[in-house]
């Protein structure tokens, strides 16, 4: 342990803690705006700067560790001026149209600017000046709103490994850009939106569908139908400031409702009829011989990973489609034959934790007669922002249910939204497909947490199946070498591109709350306990399904609507970025 | 000629000597200790006087050849001296050397004749070549028109070369051998002391003996910040790993700043073997060289000097005959100036972008690839094989109680002979400028002097008796830096220099942290703003500016307390210590808008005095603005609206009647 003083305060923390770990340990906030957590510091903004007694000039606390007899000091006028200082050069280096700005009210350096009474342009001077990259079908980069904090660098770079943005240039001009300043859509980027979740301002936001939805809403002609994602309901409640981890499904389809959506259907259905045709494809994979280990193929961004990498191995990637373009197809083919309805005059909304599901909407793959199986994406913030555009008081809202046939779920479904939930729900089906029985104990605790990589093995009819979680794509790395290698032991593999899987997804809201990711993930396993029943075969719409349209998994007609192909993107990206001669 | 390696090898005893054994340096001095070879050691003595140039057959011209030196076209003396040479039908051995630190007076040729002193010419020309030849190898006499000095006997007319002002007043230990020795030839270096050092460290002393030399002799990092570097070597010596690297900093990027080139290019073989003994003393097998890409022959004969210590068995496995192992590799730098702090340059070499990351961890615990790195400046590793040779009391007993040895110094801008300058530490400021470098040219004023470069300051007069070392530099607002020493005069505006100096560091500055990357730019800003037109008229940009320059001093002091590494931190001194002494000069600058060395041109205001002016039209026909307006004959009036201060017409009146304010 080490002793130290912290403006007069006595302080014990463990050896090598930084000033600003033991200063949090008392209570005392000290602002940061480049320090991540569980990351080594860069000391890039300055904001944290205190004073030490014997050092010549401010420290920056999220850097230095404490030693023993060390005073600190947090507040003297000299770090305030420092501070607030930083603080007036940042924003003279920014648009400052706070109030026409997305992250207006939820902005960090709105807040510090708040915090250290900015009330004059002290240093005003010339502005940096980038042009906004909209090139993205999923995301906007505004680099005249960015303080070059380098918390997206290290999370592209560091997190997910993927490394399609960093610094350019030098100085004043300095600019977090993709490889030749080229657009992000020709960039290595998968559209994680990751970074929009530590960017402390608006220079990486999403791309917004709300105004398509509004026209669509508004167009009579149209058979509005929204869907939302299992990770929404146990997230969207903090932008109401309600407990984290709070189940606010009930709300959310009375809001949606109220928004003017004719039918409110759960994407939790057709996760359920994912796992139909992925455990099919999986035990029609092990049974004959077809290509292992098997990658679950619910996450776009990593889909969309590993066509920009490794495209020789999309073999091994399951053919459905995520589950939220599942829904949106059975509802233009199966459901639009229900109720004698045009497909072309129904419109898909898909409400998700996640950027990359807007970029998938758009892709050709997932259409039949140019007609997308889902037209819009809301991500999680931007339904909060429509709800409060349209004047939906939601705390007040009181529960509704979701519209049928296409609403009903069983707990499989609702994990699909965290690390290891896929394959969880997956097991469960595939055992009862080859046993004929159900699993005594549905929990993989193997398959739960928050590690990188999480293994788990099954027996099946006497065949040991060896399973993986990858937890974030930053950890795929090896997992595809040894299969390059023939070394792969595995069977099956899930794959979600975003640390802890959809619940800490880009889409969902931004705020720095460390703990809120595993309360969220709570959220669904409790909803999982609680349902009646926590198997997807017996999901009785889906049963249903199958005797009236799609005979059986993988059945012809459920290849043709469930199913998708994939292409080979490296080629497409490297023909694109060339180097600027 | 043969070298060294050729004959210090005994074919009896074999490999017992081969090249890589104890005492080669020595042997290579003193001739073979077994008794089988009287013959080779009698050549090798030979060799040795020969190397020395105290025994040879034919005259040696040395020609300076460092980057100052060819630029002052050195290569094409030495093409016309062969020229010569062959036309006169006489024989000579042309030596290139690299640079005496005489800069002001390049081309610099020696010439000794055998038996005979070695006389320096200086500002040789193509022009002077056939006469100077002439006069000095076929009549052997002295050519006065060039003469410079000789390095011996003095007589009437020939001073020695220590006695020039230039050289009087200083001590060379890092140069001793810049200009005198060929730098290309390692028989060479060796045969005027170089590797004993080495060899001593080798056979004689551990590490730790190595490591407390180093910190008795009180030797401080020569690149600015003046960290002991024995200090800094025990702690990487206390690392226990098996990686440790050594990593020599020549990325010099200071304006006015060529020390580290000079040595480079002069000396290489000194620098490699402080370099060794350094690498020996922490225990590192791995040595990188940062030099910067600008500096091409510095590159070119540091690789010649490594290739050639491979050979010798100097660098390498099993280094003479020691279990002691080392590669050096040369890395160059893409011209980032940041690149020269440590972090950043440990960045570079791992082939991220160049920029400082906070400390501690501290190189010398986790530097390159995460390794204990040690990083020492080029001029203080040049001092390593005096301290070890002549012993950590002798170079503590040169300079001040806190600021030990010699300090190298580029000595250029308004003074009468630029040049380096090796003078020991506590040397007054005024015995540079006025005497080592002769005071200012054409009658002008002194004015300043910028030491330190962007992170130094400017000092006027009234601290010139300050003595050079770290601590009373800081004290006056300046710092030793890496060794720029700018002289300026009455005709340099203290204002233009501190914009100079902020347009370099906003430039360079890496971006990384928030108030060297914006602060840097916004004080520009300000300065720029008092030293333009800016808001004259406007009251409300008027304004601006005064409020500028209020808040210039918090912003300057906020970047000092704030920024990540030396770079912003030192970024504003050139601003701060113009306001110390030269605040007038702002002021005069920002209220009643003129500048009094009519350097900054905007505010600058040009009248026809009415009394003097006969009409002659010649400004009004040169004038490109059409701003000059009169009749013939009659008196002309400057229309300042259109005026763009170009000073044509200054240049083009011939009565003086045009003034400037």
């Amino acid at each position: 342990m080490t002793e130290v003083k912290i403006d007069n305060l006595d302080v014990k923390v463990p050896k090598g803690s930084t000033i600003l770990d033991a200063a949090k340990s008392v209570g005392i906030n000290i602002p940061t705006l480049c320090h991540m957590k569980d990351h080594l510091p860069t000391g890039a903004c300055r904001m944290c700067v205190v004073e030490v007694e014997g050092m010549r000039g401010l420290t920056p606390a999220c850097a230095y560790p404490v030693q023993n007899g060390m005073i600190v000091k947090t507040n003297t006028s000299r770090v305030k001026t420092a501070r607030k200082t930083i603080v007036e050069l940042l924003v003279e280096n920014h648009p400052q149209d706070c109030l026409i700005c997305v992250r207006n009210k939820n902005c960090e350096l709105q807040d510090l600017s708040e915090k250290y009474a900015l009330r004059e342009h002290r240093y005003a001077g010339v502005h940096k000046n980038h042009a906004i990259d909209i090139s993205s079908a999923s995301m906007e980069r505004d680099p005249a709103k960015c303080i070059l904090c380098g918390r997206c660098v290290r999370t592209c770079g560091e997190v997910q490994k993927i490394g399609a943005i960093d610094f350019t240039n030098r100085g004043f001009i300095s600019n977090v850009t993709t490889p030749y300043n080229k657009g992000l859509n020709v960039s290595d980027c998968i559209l994680c939106g990751q970074c929009i979740l530590v960017c402390p301002t608006a220079a990486l936001r999403e791309k917004s569908h709300s105004k398509d939805i509004t026209n669509a809403i508004n167009d009579d002609s149209k058979l509005v139908v929204v869907q939302i994602a299992p990770a929404v309901r146990a997230s969207l409640g903090e932008e109401y400031n309600m407990p984290l981890g709070e189940n606010v499904t009930g709300k959310i389809v009375t809001g949606l409702r109220r928004l003017g959506f004719d039918k409110v259907f759960d994407t939790n259905f057709a996760a359920d009829l994912t796992i139909m045709e992925e455990s099919a494809e999986l035990v029609n994979r092990v049974q004959n011989g077809g290509t292992l280990p098997m990658f679950t193929s619910c996450c776009p961004g990593w889909v969309k990973y590993i066509e920009q990498n490794r495209p020789e191995l999309l073999g091994h990637v399951s053919s459905c489609k995520s589950p939220h373009e599942m829904e949106g197809a059975v509802l233009k083919t199966y459901y639009a034959q229900k109720m004698n309805l045009d497909p072309n005059d129904i419109y898909v909304v898909s409400v998700m934790p996640c950027t990359v599901k807007k970029y998938e909407s758009e892709r050709p793959e997932l259409s039949e007669d140019y007609r997308p199986d889902v037209d819009a994406v809301l991500t999680t913030r931007e339904l909060v922002r429509m709800f409060k555009m349209y004047g939906v008081e939601f705390a007040e809202l009181p529960n509704d249910e979701f519209d049928n046939p296409l609403g009903e779920s069983t707990g499989a479904a609702a994990i699909f939204g965290t690390s290891g939930g896929v394959m969880q729900a997956a097991l469960r089906t595939a055992y009862n497909t080859l046993t004929g029985q159900n699993l005594d104990v549905l929990n993989f605790e193997d398959l739960r947490g928050s590690d990188g990589i999480k293994e788990s093995t099954v027996n099946i009819n006497g065949m040991d199946v060896n399973i993986a979680v990858v937890n974030g794509i930053g950890n795929i790395g090896n997992i595809l070498d040894e299969i390059e290698e023939g070394k792969s032991k595995y069977h099956f593999i899930e794959v979600m591109a975003c640390p802890n899987g959809c619940i800490n997804g880009g889409g969902q809201p931004i705020h720095q709350k460390p703990e809120k990711v595993m309360k969220r993930v709570q959220a669904l396993y409790d909803i999982d306990e609680k349902a009646k029943t926590r198997m997807s075969h017996e999901n009785e719409s889906v049963k249903k399904i199958y005797s009236d349209f799609f005979i059986e998994p993988n059945s012809h007609k459920a290849h043709e609507i469930l199913h998708t192909t994939y292409i080979d993107r490296k080629k497409i990206l490297r023909a694109n970025v060339q180097p600027i001669k | 000629m043969k070298s060294f390696i050729d004959l210090v090898y005994c074919e009896e005893c074999g490999t017992q000597h081969s090249k890589s054994y104890p005492n080669f340096i020595s042997d290579c001095k003193t001739g073979l200790t077994c008794d089988h070879n009287d013959e080779k050691n009698d050549e090798i003595l030979q060799l040795n006087k020969s190397l020395t140039y105290q025994k040879h057959t034919d005259p040696i011209i040395f020609i300076g050849m460092g980057t100052c030196g060819l630029a002052s076209g050195a290569n094409k003396v030495k093409v016309k001296i062969e020229e010569v040479l062959t036309e006169l039908g006489v024989k000579a051995t042309i030596v290139p050397t690299g640079c005496i630190g005489y800069c002001a007076k390049e081309v610099i040729v020696d010439i000794k004749l055998p038996n005979k002193d070695r006389i320096s010419y200086c500002e040789v020309t193509p022009k002077d070549v056939p006469a100077l030849i002439k006069k000095t190898l076929v009549d052997k006499q002295i050519f006065i028109e060039k003469l410079l000095a000789t390095f011996g006997k003095t007589d009437d007319y020939v001073t020695n070369i220590n006695d020039i002002p230039f050289f009087a007043k200083q001590l060379k230990v890092v140069l001793e051998n810049c200009g005198i020795i060929n730098p290309t030839s390692i028989d060479e270096y060796i045969a005027n002391g170089g590797f004993t050092a080495l060899e001593k460290v080798i056979n004689n002393m551990t590490p730790k003996d190595v490591v407390d030399e180093v910190l008795n002799s009180g030797v401080r990092g020569r690149g600015g910040g003046g960290f002991p570097t024995g200090k800094k070597w025990s702690f990487a010596l206390s690392q226990d790993t098996d990686t440790k690297y050594i990593i020599c900093n020549a990325d010099e990027g200071d304006p006015g700043a060529f020390m580290d080139r000079s040595v480079l290019e002069s000396d290489p073989f000194k620098l490699i073997e402080g370099m060794i003994i350094g690498a020996y003393a922490i225990g590192a097998n791995f040595g990188y060289i940062y030099c910067r890409a600008e500096y091409p022959l510095a590159i070119e004969r540091l690789e010649n000097a490594i290739s050639k210590c491979e050979e010798y068995g100097l660098i390498g496995e099993n280094i003479l005959g020691s279990d002691f192992d080392l590669k050096i590799k040369i890395k160059k730098g893409a011209g980032a100036f940041v690149c020269g702090e440590e972090t950043a340059l440990i960045a570079s070499i791992e082939g991220k972008r160049g920029m400082p990351k906070p400390r501690p961890p501290f190189p010398a615990v986790s530097g390159l690839w995460g390794k204990p790195t040690i990083i020492n400046n080029v001029e203080t590793l040049s001092n390593i094989p005096s301290i070890v040779i002549k012993g950590a009391d002798w170079y503590s007993s040169i300079g001040t109680e806190n600021s030990k040895g010699t300090k190298v110094f580029a000595i250029s801008g308004k003074v009468k002979y630029s040049g380096l300058a090796e003078v020991p530490m506590g040397t007054t400021l005024n015995e540079v400028v006025f005497e080592i470098g002769g005071g200012i040219p054409n009658n002008k004023k002194f004015k300043a002097v910028q030491i330190g470069g962007p992170s130094g300051g400017c000092l006027p007069e009234k601290v010139m008796d300050t003595p050079v070392d770290y601590e009373s530099l800081k004290t006056i607002g300046a710092m030793m830096g890496s060794g720029g020493f700018v002289v300026m005069d009455e005709d340099t505006c203290i204002v233009d220099i501190a914009k100079f100096f902020l347009q370099f560091i906003k430039n360079e500055s890496c971006g990384k942290c928030v108030p060297c990357r914006e602060g840097t730019t916004r004080m520009l800003e300000i300065i720029e703003q008092i030293s333009t037109r800016y808001g004259d008229g406007d009251p409300l940009d008027e304004l601006k500016r005064f409020k500028g320059i209020i808040h210039l001093e918090r912003l300057a002091g906020v970047i000092q307390d704030t920024s990540l590494c030396g770079l912003g931190q030192s970024a504003p001194n050139p601003v701060l210590s113009g306001l110390k002494y030269f605040r007038e000069e702002y002021e005069e600058h920002l209220f009643e808008r003129i500048c009094s060395a009519k350097v900054c041109k905007e505010i600058l205001t040009y009248t026809i005095d009415k009394d003097i002016c006969n009409g002659c039209g010649a400004c009004l026909r040169k004038c490109a603005t059409d701003a000059i307006i009169g009749a013939k004959k009659e008196l002309h009036v400057i229309v300042q609206d259109q005026c763009t201060k170009c000073g044509v017409c200054l240049e083009t009146c011939r009565f003086d009647a045009i003034t400037v304010n």
